[in-house]
């Protein structure tokens, strides 16, 4: 007599459920997964004590006040006009450094609108200057 | 004559490999999420338009400042003058951090240099302002 190969009497596990197993997990992921939202405007501080002197042809100044107009190289300037007057500047001379000063009771808001300003103009040599203490 | 039905040759799709599919979109899942690691504080973030993601999760710290001058560092209330100590003591930890700053769009810059100061104080240099993208809710 024979013997049966015993494989034909093998279970196999009921898998069907696995996919409503993995659905769940997934579905957990899905709910619980936020996005990254840390995006904004990069910058290098310089070290301390790091200053160095710059001719003052390479360095245009940008005032912000407390309302938030600004002033460009002693020209007033509206904010929306920075980016157009800096990738100008910037064309002219690519040492030119931007150096921007705020008063004591600025708005972030309006130095970061500023700051903005200059990076869509693509300037890379960005100062941030201590507010003058009056 | 009987005309032959061709309900009986429909065929199903076949659902053997579903949960492949979903396991492989589990696990793609499972290794971007990164749970929320910090509250924060109550904060309006600014909007900007030329923004950068930030490089690395790891190397990051975050710091909020709200308008009322309350700073937190990775959850921790932190005053002002301590700031700098802090600060360098994560950078003695891990050189490479890089500050993710999220301040209220209506601090003011008194503050921000102050920090900026303290910062540069502690060699934390790699700064990133958080801002929202412009024209999204």
């Amino acid at each position: 007599m024979l013997g049966k190969p015993r494989r034909q009497a093998m279970q196999e596990i009921n898998s069907s459920s696995m996919s409503d197993i993995a659905f769940l997990l997934l579905v957990f992921f899905l709910v619980t997964t936020t996005i990254s939202m840390d995006k904004g405007i990069s910058l290098i501080l310089p070290a301390e004590g790091n200053e160095l002197e710059v001719n003052r042809k390479n360095i245009i100044s940008i005032l912000v006040n407390d309302k938030g107009k600004v002033l460009m190289d002693d020209n007033p300037t509206k904010i929306n006009q920075i980016k157009t007057k800096a990738s100008k500047r910037i064309s002219s001379n690519p040492n030119i450094i931007f150096s921007i000063t705020t008063h004591k009771n600025t708005n972030y808001d309006d130095y970061i609108l500023v700051l903005d300003q200059l990076k869509q103009a693509n300037a890379s040599k960005i100062s941030i200057a201590n507010p003058p203490s009056f | 004559m009987k005309l032959n039905r061709k309900n009986k040759q429909k065929s199903e799709i076949s659902t053997s490999s579903l949960p492949d599919i979903i396991f492989m979109l589990l696990i793609f899942f499972m290794v971007t999420t990164v749970m929320r690691e910090f509250e924060g504080l109550d904060i309006v973030l600014p909007r900007a338009e030329k923004i950068e993601k930030l490089e690395s999760k790891r190397h990051t710290v975050h710091m909020w400042i709200t308008k009322d001058g309350l700073i937190s560092v990775n959850d921790r209330i932190v005053d002002i003058k301590n700031l700098g100590n802090v600060m360098a003591n994560k950078i003695a930890q891990d050189p490479k951090i890089t500050v993710s700053l999220k301040s209220d769009d209506k601090s003011r810059m008194q503050l921000i240099t102050e920090v900026h100061t303290q910062l540069r104080n502690a060699q934390a240099l790699k700064l990133n302002y958080s801002t929202l993208t412009k024209g999204n809710n």
